[in-house]
């Protein structure tokens, strides 16, 4: 299977399963077209016919684009055959019952008020609760114990705001960096957090110990403060952003991601990009937000559009403030072609109910944070481990060959599936497909592979005017 | 063969990486930066002798 397409002046076509990625004149654009569905003398033909009067496609050059084009084929990068399907239910096996990330729930309460949080305000649609240190040292030590081999273990502080438990996290991760000499295994620690109780000490120990941050932030004051407001209906953008740039100052290059969420209210959220980038923040994450459909802050599909121009927008500046040498980052854009992830990984897909796991103050499992108060999802806890494995089996089980919509996608090996929580939401099963993120995703991918495409073809032009 | 009309970027080859993947060592979900969407691609290798 191939993809095909063309955006700020670039003709690009994908080789799915293979992985390839070729950058194509118009010749050889409409050929590929047309390659599959008739014999070679139809083939040139048809071009023949497409490109009459055009003086630079030639006899010869027709062939010769054909010869290249069946090379690449013969080569495995182009028409590549799918052979994922049959094994992708072994290949994702293969990860056994290892667990190697856990989302802490250190507090399921918040100093914020956020009306489209999907934790309905922290407490996860049930009792505010704070973890102890006992449940979070036990859930560490459940996590060595059911690492198997893994060596990097991931752990998230998380909430509602975990910085309202901050005395917990601290001693988590003091009791983390004892273990790991014990055992040999390295934690890698993020924290997500909205902000209003970051001080010196969190900065201090947040650039110490979490090798990544997550800070929420929605871009403009007044997009922010629309939904981010505290209980008395104040926003919180003037508090948090001169703290936000305190911290990712202190951070010296460490991985942070300011985190924000667009809805029906900022489709154009290239807005707020910008408006990170005047604050000085370069490491950006701009995120749909995940509500119901009748909800009020919820993507239309007049917005859909939108968002998607804002995506070949963002590219493009992207793109354009590398060339000025004032890059930033945008997380959905950060593809790499050469090291990306594996086949593997690809058809595993998120490691939600398998290798990752979310706890609750309380100790219970759940397979992600948005899961987290679905009682059909509970696993089982800390102490006793699993005691739902039908439901730890269904995850086990979903993988992007699971998902019949997605078997004819060319951005399955790209998305791997998307994200299990979503789907559940949309379509009540994990093997669903949230169509709204999917056209989101693919819009997204192609920005990307765009990017990557621009970037060989200005190095290609420098070496040539170097030479 | 040298090629006039088609120029390939430098991709991991997938079905290549089927032999030498599946170390499980990468990040598993979206957990440490987006929260609510996963998508694979972005992801990064973590086994440097897989990736070459």
């Amino acid at each position: 299977m191939i993809h095909q397409y063309q955006l700020n002046g670039y003709n690009i076509v994908l080789d799915v399963c293979s992985g390839a990625v070729h950058l194509v004149d118009e010749l050889a654009y409409e050929m590929i077209a047309l390659y599959e569905t008739m014999p070679r003398e139809g083939v040139l033909t048809a071009m023949r016919e497409r490109f009459r009067g055009d003086a630079s496609v030639s006899e010869e050059e027709l062939a010769l684009c054909y010869d290249e084009i069946r090379a690449l084929e013969e080569d495995g990068q182009l028409f590549t055959p799918d052979t994922w399907a049959d094994s992708a239910g072994t290949l994702k096996e293969r990860g056994g019952d290892v667990i190697k990330a856990l989302c802490l729930h250190v507090a399921h309460t918040c100093n914020l008020n956020c009306s489209y949080c999907f934790a309905s305000q922290g407490r996860y649609h049930g009792e505010r609760a704070i973890m102890s240190a006992e449940v979070g040292r036990r859930a560490l030590d459940f996590l060595i114990e059911h690492s198997g081999t893994r060596h990097n273990l991931e752990v998230d502080f998380f909430g509602g705001e975990p910085l309202m438990n901050f005395d917990v996290v601290k001693e988590l991760v003091a009791y983390a960096r004892t273990r790991e000499k014990e055992t040999g295994k390295h934690f890698r620690f993020t924290l997500t957090t909205n902000g209003m109780l970051i001080d010196d000490d969190v900065i201090d120990f947040c650039n110490r110990e979490m090798s990544n941050v997550v800070l929420s932030l929605d871009g403009r004051k007044e997009v922010h403060d629309r939904y981010r407001v505290d209980y008395a209906g104040n926003g919180s953008w003037e508090r948090i952003v001169p703290k936000f740039q305190r911290l990712v100052q202190a951070r010296g290059g460490k991985n942070y991601y300011m985190r924000g969420t667009f809805t029906h209210r900022n489709p154009d959220f290239l807005q707020d990009i910008r408006q990170m980038l005047d604050l000085g923040f370069t490491e950006l994450s701009m995120e749909p937000v995940v509500c119901a459909p009748e909800d009020p802050s919820a993507l239309t599909a007049e917005d859909l559009e939108i968002v998607k121009r804002q995506y070949e927008e963002l590219a493009l500046l992207m793109l354009e403030r590398e060339k000025e040498g004032r890059p930033f980052t945008f997380y959905h854009y950060m593809l790499d072609l050469a090291g990306g992830p594996c086949i593997y990984k690809r058809i595993s897909g998120c490691g939600s109910g398998t290798e990752y796991m979310a706890v609750t103050p309380g100790g219970d499992l759940y397979p992600c944070h948005q899961f987290v108060g679905e009682e059909r999802f509970r696993l089982g806890d800390i102490w006793h481990g699993i005691d739902n494995p039908e439901v730890r089996g269904e995850f086990a089980a979903c993988n992007v060959y699971a998902k019949p919509e997605c078997r004819d996608c060319w951005a399955r090996l790209y998305c791997s599936g998307g994200c299990a929580a979503n789907a559940y939401h949309a379509t009540g099963s994990i093997t669903g497909v949230y169509e709204a993120g999917c056209e989101l995703f693919r819009k997204r991918m192609e920005c990307a592979i765009m990017m990557a495409a621009a970037r060989a073809d200005a190095g290609a032009a420098a070496q040539t005017a170097e030479s | 063969m040298e090629r006039k009309h088609i120029v390939t970027l430098k991709t991991r080859n997938l079905c290549e990486s089927a032999r030498k993947g599946g170390c499980g060592e990468c990040q598993t979900s979206c957990q440490s930066a987006c929260k609510t969407s996963c998508g694979i691609a972005n992801q990064q290798c973590e086994n440097a002798e897989a990736r070459k």
